[in-house]
């Protein structure tokens, strides 16, 4: 790419001195690393929600018919809400916010040596935006009727028809909760994309630029190509929900089968949405603590493309068995299991720049090969699925539910944990605690794998998904498989209780946590040459960085030092 | 007004950042409009009898309509073209006039639809005319956002200041009259 | 007459190589060519329907479409002159719903398959051809069932579905 080019702006050297004052600070913030804050509260606090609802559900599913402590008893229609919410709290307001809208906003300007985003007011109103879809969808939840509980991906005609939803306010809330929140994502996505393609330091080549900005760029491409037609059919849906139309109403000469390609077109590209950044995250940490250069820049970033490019040809593996042709089915199949060969080979070279590296087991990258590892075993059972023949059997069961949660956990949990407590010193100016630290990822890594295990082994006794009690059916209300979803409960709460490690570590920290270092984990990439935290536009206009080299010059022989900032001259 | 950060002064890609934040948003259109027109083209060509119903589409409004926005389009363009020699005033002015046709746009299409309704074709007659509601309606949304748009830029250029921001609004105007274009013989013409 | 129109516009490109800096002219002269075509794709799918050649509508109504289309984005929007990726996204975008249409027409766009029919879409469309050769054209909106539609207007708080009782399908 060319040399970037200084347009001159007008007097932006007076307005760049101007220091916010407490309202623009706190409730009209400008700056990237504030709102990329707010992201990041916004999605933990949504968290919380969505752990809450797994929590009551799987009480129900381990313990069905008593009172759930701290929810009551679980009726029919709270146990959909309670699937449909957590599902969707967790890939709409938890994952998308903080792996993309909050790192992505902190970390974009830094790693590329800008001071902002290209357009803060843009970024100000995607927040904005996002916070208004956070209350209308928590207000769906005390609406009369309840919440919506059609299952997040929400089919018609259960999501179009009252009559059927039996929630009228509720659905139309949601949907108008998921739609805000695309727009949120397409303002800010635009916003990401321009600043990483035009705002790079000087001497900062295509090649200069660090995973996490190039992942999360491709993210945002991901997502604004995918979402078009499913707004569009969101808005059908809204109308056939709100006005009475008839858009997937086989009666009215519509056709429900609509919906599910238009769901899926974008549901599909959108696990690579959330699964880029967190691989981003993984290479920046890994490259850092093993003391070693990316293995296959270039390569990780043609497979990224190639992945991202792929992931608009399988979506209809989610319909194999709604009634498309077979034939289509044959298609999808080879394209849903080729696509694994791009991510394996991802995979397969962060585990080459492992090799021979001086590895440091700090906690962030404890995450990071946490990551690796567990994704590796969502991967691998996704090709189940993948193939159409088995998929008959497994559609619709716990072992989809197993493995997109080996997945998504990885993604959505590990990976911000990666990231977090990375960046935390250069987010607060202060350190977690290691061993808290260390101690919180025991407790998530295990608990994770005995969460899911015995959920693979039900799905394959044939356990269907969105049952709220499987005492109706006496194949799979053995005892054997009871015990099963026990232990799948009982470590959920194990899992959860030792969240509160992490949530203590994190508060406490950034209150009384050892004061940051500028670079405490000696690393090259440029948020590490200003101060933990960065100064209201980052660095001094003045003194801008200046790119020399690539992001993963470690250990580069005849050097004294094992790391080579980005910044420093040659 | 006032913050202008030094990462949007700068241009690695050799496009103006405003410039290419417009192309990008302009891609994000193209999959929505184009995931709603593909839904419409394909439940017109599964349903032959939607025929009767597009005959009472009004085409001399359509017409009109596609006549206002291409004299719209050439406005726009003439704007961008004062912006580029310089002069905001007359960039101002022609952009104003571009926001005169749009607002026809919206006063036949407005004539147009309460006939329409008050002969009984609403929204929910049937699928044709939900979509038919569905696409004009929001195609004609994107037409008063850039009406707002054009007049805030207007404003600013009028006084000289950020003049590349008329060729960016005429960029979104263009292609909000691309969808019309498309949209008048998927609506009115095909019967 | 169109393509004489084009090759003025062409023209007036070639005069000033570089696309920023066209004379005044070279605007009205694309005007001019939108407008021509702009006629000839309203007269066009006249003649069609009166010859009965449905290409004529075709051709007139879609493909002149598209050469308008190339028109506002050649001349108007500057495309041509604009950084090669510009255009490598806008068609992939293109692209994408080119996909997503004919992946999906399989099962929205017919009506039966190998295995499968979709009986309601077909009932609903026997209905319609049945009401329009027997009632010779319809006024309120395509037939009496849809009469309801409108009675409840943009009622939300019942379901829709009950409103459709025309003939019960299954």
């Amino acid at each position: 790419m060319s040399e970037a080019v200084k347009i001159e702006g007008h007097d932006h050297h007076d307005d760049h001195h101007h220091e916010p004052t407490f309202i623009e600070k706190w409730i009209f913030p400008l700056d990237h690393k504030f709102i990329g804050m707010q992201y990041l509260f916004t999605g933990m606090f949504m968290a919380l929600f969505g752990g809450f609802f797994v929590y009551a559900f799987r009480m129900q599913l381990a313990f069905p018919g008593m009172s759930v402590p701290g929810f009551g008893t679980v009726s029919p229609a709270e146990y959909n809400m309670l699937i449909t919410n957590h599902g969707s709290v967790m890939i709409f307001w938890v994952a998308m916010p903080v792996l993309i809208a909050a790192f992505g906003n902190f970390l974009i300007p830094l790693m590329i040596g800008a001071d902002d985003m290209v357009f803060p007011k843009l970024n100000r109103l995607s927040y904005q935006l996002f916070f208004i879809s956070v209350l209308i969808l928590m207000a769906s939840w005390f609406v009369e009727g309840g919440g919506f509980g059609g299952a997040w991906t929400a089919y018609p005609p259960l999501s179009a028809d009252a009559n059927y939803s039996m929630t009228p306010l509720g659905s139309s809330l949601w949907l108008l909760a998921v739609a805000v929140e695309f727009a949120a994502f397409l303002v800010g996505g635009i916003n990401f994309i321009t600043t990483a393609m035009n705002s790079r330091a000087p001497g900062m080549k295509a090649q200069d630029v660090p995973m996490t900005v190039w992942m999360i760029c491709i993210a945002s491409i991901l997502f604004m190509a995918s979402v078009g037609p499913l707004i569009a059919g969101a808005i059908m849906l809204f109308f056939d929900q709100m006005v009475g139309t008839g858009f997937f109403d086989p009666r009215r000469g519509g056709d429900p089968i609509l919906w599910q390609h238009l769901f899926w077109f974008f549901g599909h590209p959108e696990v690579y949405v959330v699964l880029l950044p967190a691989c981003g995250f993984v290479a920046d940490v890994i490259t850092v603590f093993s003391r070693k250069k990316l293995f296959g820049y270039q390569t990780i970033l043609y497979t990224a493309i190639g992945t991202g490019s792929l992931s608009f040809f399988v979506w209809a593996h989610h319909q194999f068995v709604a009634g498309i042709d077979p034939r289509m089915a044959n298609i999808f199949t080879v394209t849903t299991v080729l696509i694994s060969i791009p991510i394996a080979e991802m995979m397969f070279l962060f585990i080459a720049t492992l090799y021979g590296g001086s590895i440091r087991f700090t906690t962030p990258m404890l995450w990071a090969l946490g990551f690796i590892g567990e994704f590796l075993i969502g991967g691998v059972t996704g090709i189940y699925l993948g193939a159409s023949g088995m998929d008959i059997y497994f559609h619709d069961t716990y072992f989809v539910i197993a493995h997109f949660h080996y997945t998504f956990f990885p993604i959505a949990f590990i990976g911000t944990f990666t990231a977090l407590t990375f960046w935390f010193p250069k987010m607060f100016g202060r350190m977690m605690n290691d061993t808290l630290g260390k101690v919180h990822f025991w407790g998530t890594i295990i608990p994770l794998n005995t969460i899911f295990i015995p959920l693979f082994v039900l799905g394959a006794a044939g356990q269907h998904r969105r049952i709220y009690n499987y005492n109706h059916f006496p194949d799979l209300s053995t005892p054997d498989l009871q015990a099963l979803r026990i232990v799948a409960t009982v470590s959920l709460l194990v899992l959860i209780a030792f969240q509160a490690v992490f949530l203590f570590n994190f508060f406490y920290s950034i209150i009384a946590g050892e004061k940051a270092p500028v670079n405490p984990w000696k690393s090259n990439t440029l948020e590490w040459t200003t101060s933990s935290p960065p100064p209201h536009g980052n660095w001094h206009p003045d003194d801008m960085p200046k790119v020399y080299r690539g992001p993963y010059e470690y250990s580069v022989p005849g050097r004294e030092d094992d790391f080579w900032p980005q910044n420093e001259p040659a | 007004m006032g913050f202008r950060p030094i990462a949007n002064t700068r241009s690695a890609t050799g496009i103006m950042t405003a410039k290419l934040a417009v192309w990008w948003l302009i891609a994000s259109e193209i999959v929505i409009f184009g995931g709603l027109l593909a839904c419409y083209i394909m439940h017109r060509l599964a349903h032959h009898e939607w025929a009767y119903y597009a005959v009472h589409t009004n085409v001399i409004a359509g017409a009109t309509n596609t006549m206002i926005l291409l004299t719209s389009s050439l406005f726009a363009v003439l704007a961008h073209h004062a912006a580029e020699q310089g002069d905001g005033k007359k960039a101002a002015r022609n952009l104003l006039i571009t926001c005169g046709f749009g607002l026809g746009f919206l006063v036949v299409k407005s004539i147009e639809w309460t006939t329409e309704i008050q002969h009984g074709y609403t929204i929910t007659a049937n699928t044709f005319w939900s979509f038919y509601y569905t696409a004009a309606g929001i195609h004609g949304a994107h037409v008063i956002v850039g009406m707002l748009c054009m007049l805030w830029v207007a404003n600013t250029a009028r006084q000289g200041k950020d003049l590349h921001r008329v060729e960016n609004v005429g960029l979104y105007w263009h292609f909000v009259d691309l969808v019309w274009i498309f949209l008048f013989p998927l609506l009115y013409i095909a019967k | 007459m169109a393509e004489h129109a084009e090759a003025a516009a062409e023209h007036g490109h070639d005069d000033h190589g570089h696309g920023e800096h066209h004379d005044v002219s070279f605007y009205y002269k694309t005007y001019a060519a939108l407008v021509v075509l702009f006629i000839i794709s309203v007269v066009g799918p006249y003649i069609g329907e009166i010859t009965g050649i449905q290409i004529i509508t075709l051709i007139t109504a879609f493909g002149i479409a598209v050469v308008k289309a190339g028109l506002v984005i050649r001349n108007f929007m500057h495309l041509n002159v604009e950084k090669a990726f510009v255009h490598y996204f806008l068609i992939t975008s293109l692209a994408f719903m080119f996909l997503f249409f004919f992946a999906v027409a399989p099962d929205v766009l017919k009506h039966d398959g190998t295995n499968w029919e979709n009986v309601a879409a077909k009932d609903w469309i026997e209905q319609k051809d049945a009401e329009y050769a027997a009632g010779g054209g319809d006024h309120h909106g395509g037939g009496h069932g849809d009469a309801h539609g409108e009675d409840h207007g943009g009622g939300h708080d019942e379901g829709h579905g009950e409103k459709k009782d025309e003939g019960g399908h299954h």
